[in-house]
């Protein structure tokens, strides 16, 4: 198995590498960092933009082979090189990546877990109820983009701190600006900043997993291991947890990998609507900006999450199915 | 037995999905350390039975009636309670041994939980109940083995892994469903053996479910046979099979084909019709429909089950006429065409002379690499003459079927060779192959799945033709003609495979095969989908086919009670290769490897006072892994007789692959010390 795993780690180096020319290339010949200073007032000379354009490596006189050589030479020493602003990659990267972890990562792990509860349970009530409300909750959910339910849940809080007589709920940025106060004060202040984006961020990735561990909970149920568990004299309950929900966790080992990939890059719109300074947002606004280093930096940190991911599922896949260990 | 009040007691049991009814007023008593055979055909409510008596069935199941244990009523009883008593009290052995596994835990903690859940242990002293556990019930290196996962180990020493699980809390009751359905005969005997000394070991009383009447009779102590969700007849084993006395069981016991070649003619009696869908019972006697014997007051009532003498119950109203009477004295015995005498002078219609054909095992992911080979035939030889039935016999995983289609390939062999009519098929021309193909047809396994479901059965049995370049006209002409020749209604041309039974769909497949007139036929396991009732009606068509037509079968089997039924001459192959070959009758009679005598000793015979005297050759293991390269004998290892020979004798096992040596006019044997070994009768 460790073999296996340390040739797998090979095959996603060289697909990184390739990713990361691939992404260089493009970002390189799509973007035109000097639309980025024209029609300034006042205007920039444009001696003074091409030595600017120079400093930061991205000045299109010079060879695209010759940038992509400067610039890979220093991004294997760990430097991803200066943003158009003329800041550090580096920095702004450490900070936007810290900003989407605060920002998703409670939220998806509530949402994955409460989705498979949610799943299995509504797999077990079939067609009563309990699983039509719930279902029906999830296809509506699937189908509403997500600003709408942002501003529908921004709505809700605006309400609710109007009829209390409070602002209790924040959903503006991560941080009251200017607070001061022991731990105790900043924590609490951060947690009611974070309550409405991971409300949403959590109630779409419920909707997804119920209906995908829903399917794979219903292949077992009428499994013949499952009439075993029972036939052995376990309650239901321990039998449906220890030997159906356990088999039916597998193929979703998959899904778990890519979803978190997906809630990672794709979360642009749930952090600009809550005004969250974090990666998806950078992504939008450094192409706007024609900024080359920063759109590939996004870029490589998608694909290593990309293969992260996939590297992930391969583990989980292992640890839930003993079956595919020496293969 | 008499005066012991019975550890299980169901009362008028009754149980229906959606309003259909599977079980219909069902009685049983089981007593302590008592095997009780219930045997019936495939939707006879026999394994219903066996849930409804643990609560394990769906919901959508309406269920009534009684069902004690040791007296108090578990019908009605909560989940809680029952679950106290199953795995405890009552336990169960399931069919499908690799299902019944939940694949994710290992087998030892699979059986630990068993026991946890009854008894209050620590988990380690489960853990090493569940090796002790595995070492009763003979799986080796128990402590090991404990810590495999269900995949990793081999189909009958899962079914082993089942018995101990199931014999955990040592049961008052056991159920066994089919439990060695899935197995292979040698499996079976090994499984059977284990179940056997499992029960004794815990006193328990036993309902043996199955449908094997050979499984029954050397097993079970009483047998309930039953039709269309009742029990129609029940009686100790030893009666119910010499003196039958309801038309069913008769014709049961008929229409199963022997091992020992029966009595008379060879053609088998077989029930005519098919069991009715559960939606679709008729009025009054559910077999009147089916039973030669049937007068106006069986279809007007159903006959209760009344006692007969003192264990045997029946019900028919026919049963005192019934005295003594043999299936032939009530089914009409379809009349024996005789083949044509002589079979050394006719032309050969297939040559196989040592096949090889190995596949290769292969790893990587971008880059594909050989990492071994798995040997799927490794020498076969084969024979058939014009007009005469070759059976191919072996275990799962021996190289039947692989043998089978590279015959039908008509393609140069990895390695040998392959004459079809005389032609050899390496040196072929598309044209000539093309010629050839049409001379040569299968009839498949699954009657169901080789079928078109969406083409009539016109449509199917004419395609062949217009693949060949027959006119259209021409074609439709031949179709009613075919379906008469195997049985079925003319007029039943333009309706789909799914309106046909099991039995009907295989002779639709029969029926297919023969419409471009083709020398020889390859019938690969034609009957093993189907009842036994059915079964017997589609083997006699084949004989029937064959005399008329003169055909020559490649049939393929792991039945040997079929082949003996149908064969002219057996060729027995063991891990890919022939190990034995000769007329059926010198073969089965006289065999001469050790393979084939086990082989022929683990067969049950449907006849208890046969089956419980004869001489057994238990073959210990499982087959080995075809991916090995073997030196010498390759079944030196499970090798009974190799385990006797002097160590001088044994060495030349081990060194010399043994070749096939005539032995007899028509028998061929590939063993060093063969010598001939009577396992069909019972000992002195």
């Amino acid at each position: 198995m460790g073999a296996y795993l340390a040739k797998r780690l090979g095959y996603y180096a060289v697909l990184l590498l390739a990713a990361v020319c691939l992404s260089y290339l493009l970002a390189s010949l799509a973007l035109d960092p000097r639309a980025y200073f024209a029609g300034r007032q006042p205007p920039i000379s444009p001696a003074a933009v091409d030595h600017h354009l120079t400093v930061i490596g991205v000045n299109d006189h010079r060879p695209l082979l010759d940038r992509f050589w400067h610039w890979a030479g220093r991004a294997a020493h760990g430097d991803l090189g200066r943003t158009i602003d003329d800041t550090s990659v580096n920095a702004e990267f450490g900070r936007r990546l810290g900003v989407s972890l605060r920002l998703l990562l409670i939220g998806t792990l509530l949402g994955t877990a409460l989705g498979v509860l949610a799943g299995a349970w509504t797999a077990v009530r079939q067609y009563r109820l309990s699983d039509r409300l719930v279902t029906l909750a999830s296809f509506a959910l699937l189908s509403t983009p997500v600003f709408l339910l942002a501003v529908l849940l921004k709505t809700g809080a605006i309400w609710f701190n109007n009829t209390t007589g409070t602002d209790l709920i924040q959903f503006t940025g991560e941080q009251s600006p200017g607070l001061t106060g022991g731990f105790g004060t900043v924590l609490k202040d951060r947690a009611v900043h974070l309550l409405l984006p991971t409300i949403s961020i959590a109630l779409f990735a419920i909707a997804g997993y119920s209906r995908y561990q829903r399917s794979t909970m219903l292949d077992v149920l009428g499994s013949d291991y499952l009439r075993t568990a029972r036939a052995k004299g376990l309650r239901r309950r321990s039998a449906l947890l220890r030997h159906g929900l356990r088999t039916a966790l597998i193929p979703m080992s998959t899904y778990f990998s890519y979803g978190f990939l997906a809630l990672f890059t794709g979360a642009t719109f749930t952090e600009t609507i809550f005004g969250w300074h974090g990666m998806g947002e950078w992504f939008i606004s450094s192409i706007n900006k024609n900024d080359v280093n920063s759109v590939v930096a996004v870029n490589v940190f998608a694909a290593v999450v990309v293969l992260l991911s996939g590297f992930l599922a391969d583990l989980l896949h292992a640890a839930l199915d003993p079956r595919v260990r020496h293969a | 037995m008499g005066g012991e009040d019975p550890v299980l007691r169901v009362r008028d049991l009754r149980v229906a999905f959606g309003g259909v009814d599977a079980v219909r007023g069902v009685h049983l008593e089981l007593r302590r350390g008592e095997v009780l055979g219930l045997v019936g055909e495939s939707g006879s409510g026999k394994s219903t039975i066996a849930l409804a008596v643990l609560g394990l069935l769906p919901d959508s199941a309406t269920v009534s009636g009684s069902v004690r244990l040791d007296g108090v009523e578990l019908r009605g009883a909560g989940d809680a309670a029952l679950s106290r008593l199953r795995g405890n009290r009552i336990a169960m052995v399931f069919q499908d041994p690799l299902s019944a596994f939940t694949p994710v835990h290992r087998i030892g903690d699979q059986i630990a939980e068993t026991i946890r859940a009854h008894r209050d242990i620590s988990r380690r002293a489960a853990r090493e109940r569940a090796v002790e556990l595995l070492d009763l019930v003979g799986i080796p290196e128990p402590r090991a083995r404990a810590a495999a996962f269900p995949h990793e180990f081999s189909g009958g020493m899962r079914q082993r892994a089942m018995i101990a699980m199931a014999v955990a809390n040592e049961p008052d009751v056991l159920l066994a469903d089919e439990p060695t359905t899935a197995l292979d005969v040698t499996i079976q005997a090994q499984v059977l053996d284990v179940l056997r000394t499992a029960q004794r070991a815990t006193g328990a009383a036993m309902l043996l479910v199955s449908h094997d009447l050979g499984v029954i009779a050397g097993t079970a102590d009483r047998v309930a046979v039953m039709y269309a969700g009742r029990i129609v007849e029940t009686a100790p084993v030893h009666e119910l099979f010499a003196a039958p006395r309801m038309p069913y069981t008769l014709g049961l016991i008929g229409a199963v084909p022997r091992l020992d070649g029966g009595t008379g003619t060879g053609m088998l009696v077989p029930i005519p019709g098919a069991p009715p869908a559960p939606g679709a019972l008729p009025s009054g006697c559910s077999f009147a429909p089916r039973c030669p014997l049937a007068d106006d007051v069986c279809r007007a009532a159903e006959p209760p089950l009344r006692k007969l003498a003192d264990d045997h119950l029946v019900a028919c109203r026919k049963a005192e006429e019934l005295q003594g009477a043999a299936p032939a004295d009530v089914f009409p015995v379809p009349e024996v065409p005789r083949t044509p005498a002589g079979p050394d002078d006719r032309p050969e219609v297939l040559r196989v002379t040592g096949l090889v054909k190995t596949f290769p095992l292969l790893k990587g992911v971008a880059f594909k690499r050989r990492v071994g080979s798995v040997y799927a035939v490794d020498g076969i030889d084969l024979r058939v003459r014009c007009g005469e039935t070759l059976a191919l016999v072996g275990e799962s995983g021996s190289g039947k079927t692989t043998a089978l289609f590279e015959v039908l390939g008509l393609s140069a062999p990895e390695g040998g060779s392959i004459e079809v009519l005389g032609q050899d098929v390496a040196g072929l021309t598309r044209q000539q192959a093309a010629a050839l193909r049409g001379r040569t047809q299968i009839v498949f396994q699954d009657p169901m799945a080789s079928l078109d479901p969406r083409m009539t059965v016109a449509g199917i049995i004419a395609e062949p033709l217009l693949a060949r370049g027959v006119a259209r006209a021409e074609a439709a002409r031949r179709v009613p003609e075919l379906l008469r020749q195997v049985g079925l209604e003319p007029g039943h041309a333009d309706r789909f495979p799914h309106e046909f039974s099991g039995g009907q769909r295989q002779r639709i497949g029969i029926a297919r095969a023969l419409s471009v007139r083709p020398d020889l036929v390859v019938l690969d396991e034609p009957v093993s989908a189907l009842d036994v009732s059915v079964q017997a009606g589609v083997l006699n068509l084949l004989r029937r086919l064959k005399a008329e037509l003169g055909l020559a079968y490649l049939f393929v089997s792991h039945d040997l009670s079929v082949v003996r039924n149908i064969a002219d001459r057996v060729s027995v192959v063991y891990l890919g290769r022939t190990v034995e070959a000769g007329a059926v009758r010198e073969v089965f009679e006289r065999p001469l490897h050790p393979y084939t005598q086990a082989l022929l000793s683990a067969v049950p015979l449907p006849d208890p006072g046969v089956e419980r005297r004869r001489a057994r050759v238990l073959l210990a293991g499982d087959p080995p892994s075809p991916t090995q390269r073997h030196t010498g004998c390759r079944f030196r290892a499970r090798c009974p007789l190799h385990a006797e020979l002097a160590e001088a004798d044994r060495e030349r096992c081990v060194r010399e692959v043994p070749q096939p040596v005539p032995h007899a006019d028509d028998h061929v044997a590939a063993c060093h010390f063969a010598r001939p070994r009577a396992v069909l009768t019972a000992e002195a």
